[in-house]
């Protein structure tokens, strides 16, 4: 087997417009979460999000480009070529044929189904935009991303609802592993925040209208995100061999599923997940240093995980970390995985573990150090990055320091 | 402005031209126009005159819309127009 490293990161997200400025809010302990901005936005319950602010994406992209373009596959692109630049690499010959993209992603091109929705339902009109199907595909971001780049290998979109980007992630980390690929473009993307988008998730109930604030014992919700995280996945000697810089190395991962429940999540079926990355990793418990958690800020997901890890660590669960970013960057749904990855990547090579922030009193039920409010200094020398989805689907991804 | 003004106005905006650089004669292809390019046209030029312009990718030849060139198309356009009109 490969040894699977990391050596390109890119981000667009409500805490920062690139990786450095995600990495200085998260060590400031910065929220993204404000008031949203959105047509219709007085019909909707839930009026908070964490939304990509301060984005002229007419200078980023040309007219041809946007018309094609939805915000998630925009997202995604810039993304992309913050890793990609950052990797150094370009593709050509066997290197392009084999090498591909493989993203997370839930909803596909909301804006556009939400726009194109309004304009024959609400506007009564009977013609829509020939390019709404390009558009609004799952896998669209996925596409640009193969063609601005020239990846001609394995190329997909996975869609697990939260899960999506680690499930990715694994895929893609599977495939360099096996020597199937020497590089493949990971990570996830989503674009939710449009009046359909809130409104549905509004209709569960889960929803804060004040704040996302996980394990503390006066959390009432998840607030939604959105923005894209995009990696580089390599194999070792490849990277070695051209000199790469390397971010981590991805040591493991796990997928399982509760086949439970269609919301609630199950203690066993993530404790299985975080057992089984460890597992597969090879990694002892006590080297675990910290773990970014699924931590939605939701009543069942944070007690379920928290009893999840107390059962898998045991007694060095009181003695790693493990903090929820989603509190500033809010919840991604597909693309969240991608951007949390990011938390863990700042832990093991800057030795700086971010924040829960928002946390306010602790709660019996999760009882562990959740890192509140302010980021830690700390040597990490291996992190697991947690995601369980709606529909009971879990996948939990594991890095060690290089 | 005329139909025809109109039409090389968004035909020219596809191909980013100027109008002047769009002449009677030209075919899609000379302007550059692909096909995405082609079925972006036909919804701006719907949506220009409200017409409905029977075009099907899958066999633009068997069309009853002659997109041949600007000057069919032209001439395409102002048939759906006037038959919109009467």
């Amino acid at each position: 087997m490969k040894r699977v490293v990391i050596t390109g990161a890119g981000t667009i997200n409500a805490l920062g417009h690139n990786v450095p400025e995600t990495f200085e809010a998260m060590r400031e302990g910065h929220c993204g979460i404000g008031p949203l901005e959105m047509r219709d936005v007085e019909r909707l319950a839930v009026q908070i999000g964490a939304q990509v602010s301060d984005f002229a994406s007419d200078k980023i992209f040309n007219r041809q480009q946007l018309a094609l373009y939805d915000r998630f596959t925009q997202f995604a692109l810039i993304a992309a070529r913050e890793a990609l630049a950052q990797s150094g690499l370009e593709f050509s010959g066997a290197l392009s044929a084999k090498s591909g993209v493989v993203l997370g992603n839930s909803g596909g091109g909301m804006q556009t189904l939400d726009e194109n929705y309004r304009t024959v339902y609400e506007d009564g009109k009977n013609r829509v935009h020939p390019f709404v199907v390009p558009k609004l595909m799952n896998n669209a971001a996925a596409s640009h991303i193969s063609m601005e780049f020239n990846l001609k290998g394995p190329s997909f979109t996975v869609a697990s609802a939260c899960a999506s980007s680690n499930h990715a992630m694994a895929q893609a980390f599977q495939m360099v592993r096996s020597g199937m690929a020497p590089v493949m473009i990971t990570g996830g993307t989503e674009s939710m925040l449009c009046f359909g988008g809130v409104k549905a998730w509004e209709g569960l109930r889960v929803m804060s209208k004040d704040a996302c604030r996980p394990f503390s014992a006066t959390r009432n919700g998840m607030v939604q995100g959105e923005g894209a995280g995009v990696f580089v996945f390599e194999e070792m000697d490849h990277a070695k061999a051209r000199g790469a810089d390397i971010l981590a190395e991805v040591i493991g991962f796990a997928m399982t599923s509760d086949a439970a429940d269609i919301v609630m999540p199950s203690r066993h079926g993530a404790s299985r997940a975080i057992a089984g990355a460890l597992e597969d990793a090879g990694v002892n418990r006590d080297e675990v240093g910290y773990i970014n958690a699924h931590g939605t800020g939701t009543a069942a997901n944070d007690k379920t995980e928290c009893s999840a890890v107390a059962d898998v660590f045991g007694p060095h669960a009181d003695r790693l970390m493990m903090s929820s970013t989603k509190s500033m960057h809010g919840h991604l749904i597909g693309g969240t995985g991608a951007v949390e990855l990011l938390a863990c990547i700042m832990a093991l090579r800057d030795g700086v573990v971010a924040p829960t922030i928002g946390y306010e009193e602790a709660d019996p039920e999760c009882a562990l150090d959740v890192v509140p409010n302010e980021a830690r200094e700390a040597s990490i020398e291996v992190a697991l990055s947690n995601a369980f989805a709606f529909g009971g689907l879990n996948a939990v991804l594991a890095l060690r320091r290089i | 402005m005329s139909v025809k003004d109109r039409v090389i106005a968004i035909v020219a905006e596809q191909a980013v031209l100027e109008p002047s650089d769009v002449t009677m004669e030209s075919t899609l292809e000379d302007l550059g126009i692909d096909s995405l390019g082609l079925v972006e046209s036909i919804f701006a030029i719907e949506e220009e005159f409200d017409i409905s312009i029977p075009f099907n990718a899958n066999e633009p030849e068997n069309s009853e819309f002659d997109i041949s060139s600007v000057a069919t198309i032209i001439a395409g356009i102002e048939k759906l127009v006037d038959s919109a009109a009467a």
